[in-house]
Parts: C-alpha cells; structure tokens; sequence
C-alpha cells in the first residue's frame, strides 16, 4: 500500500467500517448490560469496565488514524512526530490532572457532609 | 536568491532538502500539526474533566440517569441508545468521506460529488442530533430540589426509580407572578420561575407515604445512588432552596453543576468543530462540482478536508467514551 497507488481501497474501507461498529456495538452492549463482575470490581483505581472501554476506544482511534486518515501510508517521520507527540503529551497530562484529582477528592472529601 | 530544487513532484513540500524528510506537501503536513495541536486541546478539556471527575468521584452524576430519552419513545429508559446512533452516523460520514478522497485519487470527479454530499448530509444529521440531545439535557427529564449549600435531591418511588415531581406535587394554585421589568422597579428583574414551588413539592411530598428521596453520593458497593430512609427524608427537606428543573451553567437537576458546564463546554466545542467541518466540506465539495481539483490534477484537497473531517470523528470517539461509558 502506497501513497500514490491509483488502486482503489474500498475494500479495506468497508472492513475498517466493519471493524468499528462492531467495537462500537460491543461497548454499547456492555454499557447498557454492566455486568456486576466487570462493574462492580476494582482493577487499576477503577472497574475492568472502564478499563475495557478506554482499550476499545484505543482500538478505534488506531482505526480511525491509519486507515481513514492515512497514516498508514505517510512517511515514518511524519507518522512519528504527530503520534508520538500526542502519546507523550496526553500522558503526561492526564497522568498529572488524574493523580491531582483524585488528591483533591482525598482533601476535600471528609469536608463534604452527607 | 532563487533555488532551484530539482523534483518530479510538484505536490509535495520542497522545504530545502531533496530527502523531504516528511515527505507530504506543505498543506497536508499542516493540516495533520494542526490537528495534533486541536487533539492536544480537546485532551486539555477532557483531562481537566477527569480532574473534577476525581474530585468529586462519590457523587457524580451516573450518565446513564442523564441521557435516556430517544426520539418518539416518550417515557421510555432508553439510555445510550441514542448516542450509540450518534456515533454511527458521525462514524457512517466518516466512511463516505474516505470514500470521497479514495475516489479522489483515482481521479473519479463524479464519485467524490456524490460521496462528499453523503458526508455533508451524516454531519448537519449529526449536528441536529446533537441539538436534540442538548434539548433534552437543558429541559431535564424527573425535575429536583436544591438545598441551601447546593446539594441534589432526587425522588425517587417505593421501587427506587427516579419519579417526576409533577406525579406528586400539590394542586396549590400560586400567586406568585414573575417579576418582570415593566413591573415595578425597572433595573430588577429574575429568571423564569420553576413551573412547580418548592411548598408544592414539600406539600406533595407529606402527602404520598410512598415516595422518598436519594442523595448524590454514590454507594460503592452497588455504584448506584444511595437512598434516604423516608423518616430521614424531612431533615433534608427542611434545608430545601429551591425547585430545580432541567440544566444550565448554573443549576442541574442531575447533580453537580460541573457535570453540565463540562458536558456543554465539550461537546459544544466538538459541535462547533463539526459545524466549521461541514462547512469546509460544502466549499470544497462546490469547488469539485465545478472542477476546480479537476484542472488542478489532483484531489489532495479533499484529501485535507478528509484529515479534517476524521479528526472530528476521532474525538467524538473520545468523548462518547467519556462523557457516556466510562
């Protein structure tokens, strides 16, 4: 698969389609069903459920990138300076607001009354 | 000083160096450091709503309670399905448009017409499905009371479900007028009065033994809302401020205020990166029904607002997950 190939790729297309309405019909099914073992657990500070959504989110936004927007085809440099940087950035981000959140719940929680 | 780059690609950035280490032209190449600058900031909002998210962990509203209406099914909990619909036609449009630029490069001037107004027709779809949704949200579906510090409370029937207020709220017929500016002093006005009073929900209240209230706090054990023994219910009912009908930047009868101001901040700021999205993509599609890409010799064009258009897919993927699964 290149870049300037003049073939078309309707076939992957419509895979790729395929692909995410079923992820997508997966995390409805299991967010309208929240099954008590995955919901009702703890793994990593939250449910298995969260966890599984976030990785099927993932899965889409991978489908989403490489296929639909072609970074599939781009050159490695370019493919690298966009997707690592946003990997690195959003990281570090979310790893710094999450832990300053949940320190934040842990301050003011007990000032809260019920 | 005039360089002369020797290179049998005219549509590729010739930024000084024959390798051309990134080997896209200059526009394309823009438009994807745009979108990582515009996914750093919808991961700015989204993070920042984590950290509320966090912060108020134990009592944050349950999505599933917010979101349940769908069209024409009046009364029905029908959480997510709505959404889900969303996220498919955002995803459909997705689809035509990477069609549209397939067709592009096999230079396929009819094709990408037809495929580019699938594309325009899924988003301005979307964008009234969205305003749907914001409807609902802003109207509200069962209607609370707010207590003097801010706090929720919800009614909820012998079964534990949500009930309306109107269900039973007292007849009492209010005297209570609006003040309008015409109407006394002319620099004080207020907003809309709530369509029940706070004494008729009080009233209503005493008068069904059946019903009972829930707090925001979440129990952990169950991850549903907890609720308040009826014995206990007067005590906070005794702190009531006022009725609450509905959502806004102030006041959400869901639970807290945040959940609303983050929830219209953040996919008010998608919306309208899906308006400018549609927009973009009815010039470039008039731009290929008159043959602009047609004498330019390629469609690379459609290829950018293509990159665009996934983009706003991308996130809403995101903030589907976000702000309705997780």
């Amino acid at each position: 698969m290149t870049a300037h190939a003049h073939t078309s790729h309707t076939k992957l297309i419509w895979k790729v389609f395929i692909i995410l309405s079923v992820i997508t019909i997966v995390e409805v099914v299991l967010g309208i069903a929240k099954p008590d073992i995955l919901h009702l657990t703890q793994l990593l500070g939250t449910s298995p459920l969260n966890l599984l959504f976030i990785l099927l989110t993932l899965v889409k936004a991978y489908y989403i990138t490489w296929f639909f927007m072609h970074m599939a085809d781009e050159k490695k440099n370019l493919r690298r300076a966009v997707v690592w940087t946003a990997v690195f950035l959003i990281c570090y981000l979310v790893a710094l607001l999450l832990i300053e959140g949940a320190y934040l719940h842990e301050v003011l929680g007990s000032l809260t009354r019920w | 000083m005039e360089v002369t780059i020797p290179t049998n690609d005219t549509g590729s950035w010739n930024g000084g160096d024959r390798s051309r280490p990134l080997g896209a032209s200059y526009g394309k190449m823009m438009m994807w450091f745009f979108i990582l600058s515009d996914a750093l900031t919808f991961s700015g909002f989204l993070s920042a709503y984590g950290l509320i998210r966090f912060k108020f962990i134990e009592t944050w509203p349950i999505a599933d309670e917010v979101f349940t209406h769908f069209p024409f099914l009046h009364g029905t909990h029908a959480p997510m399905y709505y959404v889900a619909l969303m996220t498919f036609i955002l995803i459909f449009s997705s689809v035509t448009m990477v069609l549209a630029v397939d067709a592009g490069r096999q230079m396929k001037q009819k094709k990408v017409v037809f495929y580019m107004f699938l594309t325009i027709v899924g988003g301005l779809v979307f964008l009234g499905s969205q305003a749907w949704e914001w409807k609902n949200f802003i109207q509200g579906s069962y209607g609370a009371v707010q207590l003097n510090d801010g706090r929720i409370i919800q009614f909820v029937d012998a079964f534990g479900h949500q009930i309306e207020l109107e269900k039973f709220a007292a007849n009492s017929h209010s005297e209570r007028v609006q003040h309008t500016k015409n109407k006394g002093l002319w620099f004080v006005e207020e907003t809309a009065l709530p369509p029940l009073s706070l004494e008729q929900v009080i009233t209503g209240f005493k008068t069904h033994p059946g019903i009972t209230i829930r707090t925001e706090e979440i129990d952990a054990e169950t991850k549903a809302k907890k609720i308040i023994p009826r014995d206990q219910a007067m005590a906070y009912l005794a702190e009531a401020s006022n009725v609450v009908k509905g959502a806004n930047l102030k006041v959400n009868e869901y639970g807290k205020t945040l959940f609303a101001d983050f929830f219209f901040f953040i996919t008010g700021f998608h919306g309208f990166h899906v308006l400018s999205g549609v927009i973009i993509n009815i010039i470039i599609f008039f731009n290929v029904i008159i043959g602009t890409y047609e004498r330019r010799g390629h469609y690379e064009m459609v290829e950018k607002v293509g990159l665009y258009w996934h983009f706003v897919d991308l996130v809403w993927v995101f903030v589907f997950t976000f702000f309705y699964l997780v």
